[in-house]
């Protein structure tokens, strides 16, 4: 299925919560996500079962974070990417009952951009200490002088 | 003792820590152990002591900058992350290749394929006990090295393939010795086989052992070998070709459950060494088709990609290897995020792994062959 006839397959269900944009991608709102998702996965037509890649992004306005979706179908050989946006304060359904790969990816675009996923049943840093401090992929994020004592290298005369 | 009700004698819970520094992690991956007696219980991976923030460093580099960082994530085949990442940035240019580039790059992905398999399958073998064959394996991996330091001058972090073309024109000879190669190693891999693929000691110790059913397998994400070992067909190179892997004809091996059940541990390391075998195929297709050129032609001046995204999948060693890359037409990516395939490989280990003895585990985690580098990137 390409993309512009699975816009008319999912309009028919999600007429005005999803949105294709640049013919390449879904804009969807997170409030419909955990039914959107459980539709692409169930349904006989579409069938995405494989989710290859959850990636955060920072929208630039320092205020809204996004993060893009990546499936494919191993049956009908078949892609889908959507995103969403949330601001700060809103949390994204998580996607760990329904694939097993939203697991890590979750945490990690948390741990990376601080997107915050509800109904996640291990949700903490995966990659950097439990104690650090801030989200180090946010475009305003500023390097901490000092980690635990240590003075971090800023400058490149240390190594230049 | 058969009928004794076991929830009488059980045992209280221990926790044990293997790793970071652990031979049989595989690098610095550390394993929090729930163990019941020997049971294992539940199985926490703690990761992170590798982080080297690739993907913070990417949004201060140009897109020609990155190649070396690229080299650095998967250190076991550098060639197959340059590669992935060159594709990514070629498809949002827009940049047709030379034949000649494009036959290059198969030629020194599989001799890749080839290096990083061997090493997975020697180190498997060295995690159940079988020490000879780790030797022999990276006797050959050696000549696939020298072959590699030929080519670039480097063993093994190459930064080879570069958006647009390759570094260097192959050196003379270099097929010539390529070929020689392929010849004395074909006989050898038989000879691996004999002492490892069928050994009892070997088979007893990982067949029926860490079974990944195609559904779960499917579910978590996991691909490359360790997917294939489960019987699910999926290869990139065969679904959807990139570069010119169409031209090529090869078979996709997908675990059969030989020794004991399809998806076990054995099928995963026996995946990989027909995956070898493949690879020889195609190398030696490509090497008797290898068009004269320039490599270098293609070579963009400047690495300006227009507004927009792209994701790109690429089949590494490892499995599938994704670029997500957003423009927004500056000459330093936006956002670069890369799907690690080893990183969905481990996401997997504690579903599969619970429920085995702490020597089983071990098993596990080798036959999904873990590189840290890409994992913690």
């Amino acid at each position: 299925m390409d993309i512009n006839t699975l816009n008319d397959y999912l309009s028919k269900d999600f007429n005005d919560s999803i949105e294709l944009i640049d013919e390449s991608y879904f804009k969807i709102n997170h409030e419909i996500l955990i039914d959107f998702a459980k539709f692409i996965k169930e349904d006989k037509k579409l069938m995405f079962d494989y989710l290859m890649c959850i990636s955060s992004y920072d929208v630039g306005d320092k205020k809204h974070y996004g993060v893009t979706y990546n499936l494919k179908s191993t049956h009908l050989n078949h892609y889908l990417e959507f995103r969403i946006e949330v601001n700060d304060e809103e949390e994204i359904p998580s996607l760990t009952k329904l694939w097993g790969s939203a697991d890590w990816h979750e945490r990690e675009a948390y741990d990376m951009m601080g997107v915050k996923f509800s109904d996640h049943p291990n949700f903490k840093r995966i990659l950097l200490p439990e104690d650090w401090d801030g989200y180090p992929l946010r475009k305003d994020f500023e390097t901490p002088d000092y980690y635990r004592g240590m003075p971090v290298p800023k400058d490149k005369t240390y190594w230049e | 003792m058969k009928n004794l009700d076991k929830s009488i004698i059980k045992a209280e819970e221990m926790v044990l820590n293997m790793g970071p520094q652990h031979p049989s992690t595989h690098g610095v991956l550390r394993l929090k152990i729930h163990t019941d007696g020997e049971v294992v219980s539940k199985i926490e991976p703690i990761m992170g002591y590798l982080h080297r923030c690739f993907e913070k460093h990417c949004e201060n580099l140009s897109y020609e900058q990155v190649v070396p960082f690229t080299d650095r994530c998967d250190y076991l085949a550098s060639m197959h992350m340059n590669h992935a990442y060159s594709i990514a940035v070629e498809k949002m240019l827009d940049i047709e290749l030379p034949e000649r580039v494009e036959y290059i790059r198969v030629i020194v992905a599989e001799l890749q394929r080839i290096a990083s398999h061997l090493v997975a399958c020697g180190v498997f073998g060295l995690d159940v006990g079988a020490i000879t064959p780790f030797t022999w394996a990276l006797r050959d991996r050696e000549r696939i090295l020298d072959l590699f330091e030929m080519l670039c001058g480097a063993r093994l972090l190459y930064n080879y393939i570069w958006p647009g073309g390759v570094s260097h024109d192959l050196p003379p000879n270099f097929i010539q010795y390529t070929t020689e190669f392929l010849d004395y190693f074909e006989p050898k891999l038989k000879e691996f086989d004999q002492v490892l693929t069928g050994n009892m000691i070997f088979v007893e110790r990982t067949a029926d052992v860490g079974i990944i059913t195609p559904k779960v397998g499917v579910n978590f994400g996991v691909s490359g070998p360790s997917l294939r070992g489960s019987g699910v067909n999926y290869d990139l190179r065969k679904d959807e070709p990139y570069s010119i892997y169409d031209k090529f004809d090869f078979d996709v091996p997908v675990g059969k459950g030989i020794m004991g059940t399809v998806g076990d541990s054995w099928d995963r390391y026996w995946v990989r060494m027909r995956e070898i075998e493949e690879s020889i195929k195609i190398l030696r297709q490509a090497i008797a088709q290898i068009p004269n050129g320039d490599v270098h032609e293609s070579r963009p001046k400047k690495v300006r990609p227009p507004k927009g995204h792209v994701y790109s999948r690429y089949e590494s060693a490892r499995g599938d290897v994704g670029f997500y890359i957003m423009s927004n037409g500056k000459n330093i990516p936006y956002r670069l995020k890369m799907r690690s395939p080893a990183f969905c490989n481990l996401s997997v280990f504690s579903e599969i792994a619970e429920g085995w003895m702490i020597s089983d585990v071990i098993t596990i985690l080798g036959s999904l062959d873990i590189v840290l580098g890409e994992i913690d990137r």
